[in-house]
């Protein structure tokens, strides 16, 4: 690495562009809305699902030829249609097919699982691959007609030949009828038998292999729903800890709930909250202290929580506050209004941790992407775009101006386009690669640094 | 708060926001609806604070104008100058109005209710069309704060517009109590009893109002304040007395509003 290079090098990592999938025109058709993306356990899998109910998996190459560098290649592996809408009578409501969330399952064998959740339903996909088939029978053509017993004259043992790599997914279980509300989150425990799903009001508890039947573990709702003044809004279970789960409130709270304690976890364990700087009050104050997204670390000692304006880093050992504060777009504090006006103030970002939990990410408007380095207290915010999409081609640090005099290559808060916001990124589990989706593009890059 | 927000326009704003929820696909957002709740609590807590400080200095000038007439009465050899004063008042109450009833051309800070004057006759927020002369807009001076705002001649908007106890809020209460929470010609909004059944009506805030102070005509009623109370203020504890019977018998009007707040 030359010293004194052009290209900025933030936290340690040069990021570069390695692949971009998806339409390329600018009329977004909005089943193509890319709702949620999620790397597998070793990194080989990249899931997304969409707004149409679609979920499409990447699958990592092994060399590519031309670049050998460039370990980040995905391909299509696999694509199928999740969910579908439907129709509730009782209530007179559509169900929307958009995919909320994918999880993948750990591997226990040759097929991969994920779970899949749209408002309503949760179902367990198997993707397996066949690789051969097999051929000569006894009976039967090779098109699958039956052949004239008369013209069989000896018998032959069926062998299996190659065939072109074909991947099958087939849902295995559908987890149907226990949410009376939104769907928001799904999480496997890692006892790899039971995970979680939570609405906006409920968290219940499945088994895998049992569909008909699901124990509720949370419910907020209260007697009288006129007094409601909070929902859940995100859940997560402890990385290795199978019997702690979180879940966070949009009032801005988060609750660590222990089920050794007692069946329903209503009283939490802990409760983590910060208070409310009274100088920052404002109309909008509830809605931008709501928590968007919750994630644990990969050690399981820490927790990352989103709200609209920041990512706070709480320590699990402590409550009163967290232990990091990161501003992802303080400038727009003083646009409050015109988010609300326009409803992006209820844009829910996500967030993720790298591998050895020293950098977070999470994404913002106008493409961009920010990530913050825990260890060296630097951040870096990157833009996904097309101009920027050259093989291999570092990212420039961008910058937003936030008053004054706009220096060159920076962007003034009111240019930015609030329509092209990144709510979904996500981190390869042990290699620096990274996957971010803009509103229905998905974006790779890769670390030129390391590896 | 963090920028010149309208608490009306936001409260309308919001309103819009749960109607058209009811007709989203996918159904009824509960976590944004309830969000969208808190702001439109928060706005109406501006809303009626702002209302109940227009109230108070509407009380002020009500025992500043009993005073005035005072003045007037106890310097019987000096008519001109009151005469001429009382013109101004008139004049610079008219000038106020005119550009309102045009629509208000300027874009407020902030609003603190429905202007009558707004109202063409016949609106649904204005029963008594006919009398205009309720709702006569002056621009006064505050002695206490020197702040200079316009307010309605003698009768509370609320007043004007709707019988006072649906327009009784609790300040205290959470949003989501049944209708009458609101202001005045505010929305009905109903509360049912679970957000993911619809609600049953929402009406839309039909009247606008601009919170209109006109710089220039301010100049002159400070003139005339400031010339009208020198000799005021010495003779302060004497009008006091003599005043205290007007001022309460014209507090009656205001003394209902502020129990219903």
């Amino acid at each position: 690495i030359a010293a004194g290079s052009v290209c900025a090098i933030v936290c340690d990592m040069q990021w570069c562009f390695s692949q971009v999938k998806g339409a390329i025109d600018d009329d977004v058709a909005e089943a193509d809305i890319i709702s949620t993306v999620e790397f597998n356990h070793t990194g080989e899998l990249l899931a997304t699902g969409d707004k149409g109910g679609r979920v499409v998996i990447f699958q990592q190459e092994i060399e590519n030829k031309n670049y050998p560098q460039l370990r980040s290649e995905y391909n299509v592996y696999s694509t199928f249609q999740s969910h579908e809408p439907e129709f509730d009578y009782l209530k007179s409501l559509e169900i929307e097919e958009k995919i909320n969330k994918i999880r993948w399952l750990p591997q226990k064998n040759a097929a991969q699982f994920l779970l899949s959740t749209n408002d309503k339903t949760i179902k367990l996909w198997k993707i397996s691959e066949r690789d051969r088939r097999a051929d000569g029978y006894n009976l039967k053509e090779e098109d699958g007609r039956y052949k004239d017993p008369n013209s069989i004259t000896s018998l032959r043992v069926p062998v299996l030949i190659p065939m072109d790599l074909m991947v099958e997914a087939s849902p295995r279980r559908v987890f149907a009828n226990a949410h009376t509300y939104h769907i928001n989150s799904v999480s496997v425990n890692s006892d790899h038998e039971t995970y979680l799903s939570a609405d906006d009001l409920r968290i219940n508890l499945w088994n895998l292999e049992i569909t008909d039947r699901s124990f509720n573990i949370v419910d907020i709702k209260p007697a009288n729903m006129e007094e409601l003044t909070e929902v859940i809004t995100a859940s997560e279970f402890h990385p290795n800890q199978c019997n702690t789960f979180v879940f966070s409130s949009s009032k801005g709270t988060i609750r660590l709930c222990d089920m050794r304690a007692s069946a329903l976890c209503d009283k939490h364990s802990k409760l983590f909250e910060e208070p409310e700087n009274p100088s920052n009050r404002s109309f909008f104050s509830e809605i931008i202290s709501s928590i968007s997204d919750v994630k644990f670390s990969h050690n399981g000692q820490y927790m990352m929580t989103r709200d609209y304006l920041s990512v706070k880093i709480w320590d699990l050992k402590m409550e009163n506050r967290p232990v990091e504060t990161y501003q992802v777009h303080e400038y727009l504090r003083s646009k409050l209004c015109s988010l609300y006006e326009n409803d992006c103030i209820f844009d829910k970002f996500e967030c993720c941790w790298n591998g050895n939990d020293s950098v977070v990410m999470t994404g913002s408007y106008n493409n961009f992407f920010r990530m913050f380095d825990r260890e060296h207290r630097r951040d870096v915010t990157l833009e996904a775009s097309r101009e920027n999409s050259k093989p291999l081609q570092v990212l420039k640090p961008r910058k937003v101006c936030t008053g004054g005099k706009r220096k060159k290559d920076e962007i003034s808060v009111d240019s930015l386009d609030f329509n092209k916001k990144i709510l979904h990124t996500a981190w390869h589990p042990l290699d620096n690669i990274i996957a971010v989706a803009t509103t229905n593009n998905l974006y790779i890059f890769q670390d030129k640094l390391t590896g | 708060m963090e920028c010149a927000v309208d608490a009306q326009s936001l409260i309308s704003i919001s309103l819009m926001k749960i109607h058209n929820s009811r007709t989203q696909r996918g159904g009824i957002k509960l976590h944004k609806n309830l969000l969208v709740s808190y702001v439109l609590r928060n706005a109406r807590q501006v809303y009626i604070k702002e209302k109940y400080a227009e109230i108070y200095r509407m009380q002020q000038y009500e025992e500043v104008m009993t005073v005035c007439n005072e003045i007037q009465e106890l310097n019987p050899l000096d008519p001109e100058p009151e005469d001429a004063e009382e013109e101004d008042l008139e004049v610079a109450a008219l000038s106020c109005c005119a550009p309102l009833q045009d629509g208000g051309g300027k874009e407020p800070e902030t609003s603190f209710y429905r202007s009558c004057c707004m109202e063409t006759p016949g609106s649904p927020c204005d029963p008594f069309a006919g009398n205009g002369s309720h709702c006569n807009k002056t621009t006064v001076l505050d002695l206490d704060t020197h702040v200079v705002t316009t307010v309605e001649n003698r009768y509370l908007h609320q007043d004007c517009c709707c019988s006072a106890p649906q327009c009784a809020p609790v300040p205290d209460s959470p949003v989501r109590k049944r209708k009458g929470d609101f202001g005045c010609c505010a929305s009905d909004l109903e509360e049912v009893s679970d957000f993911s059944a619809s609600r049953k009506r929402v009406r839309r805030e039909e009247c606008t109002d601009p919170n209109y102070t006109d710089t220039s005509n301010i100049s002159n009623l400070i003139s005339i304040f400031g010339s009208g109370f020198s000799g005021l203020l010495s003779r302060q504890a004497d009008l006091e007395q003599i005043c205290s019977k007007q001022a309460l018998a014209s507090l009656g009007a205001w003394t209902r509003a502020i129990v219903a707040f």
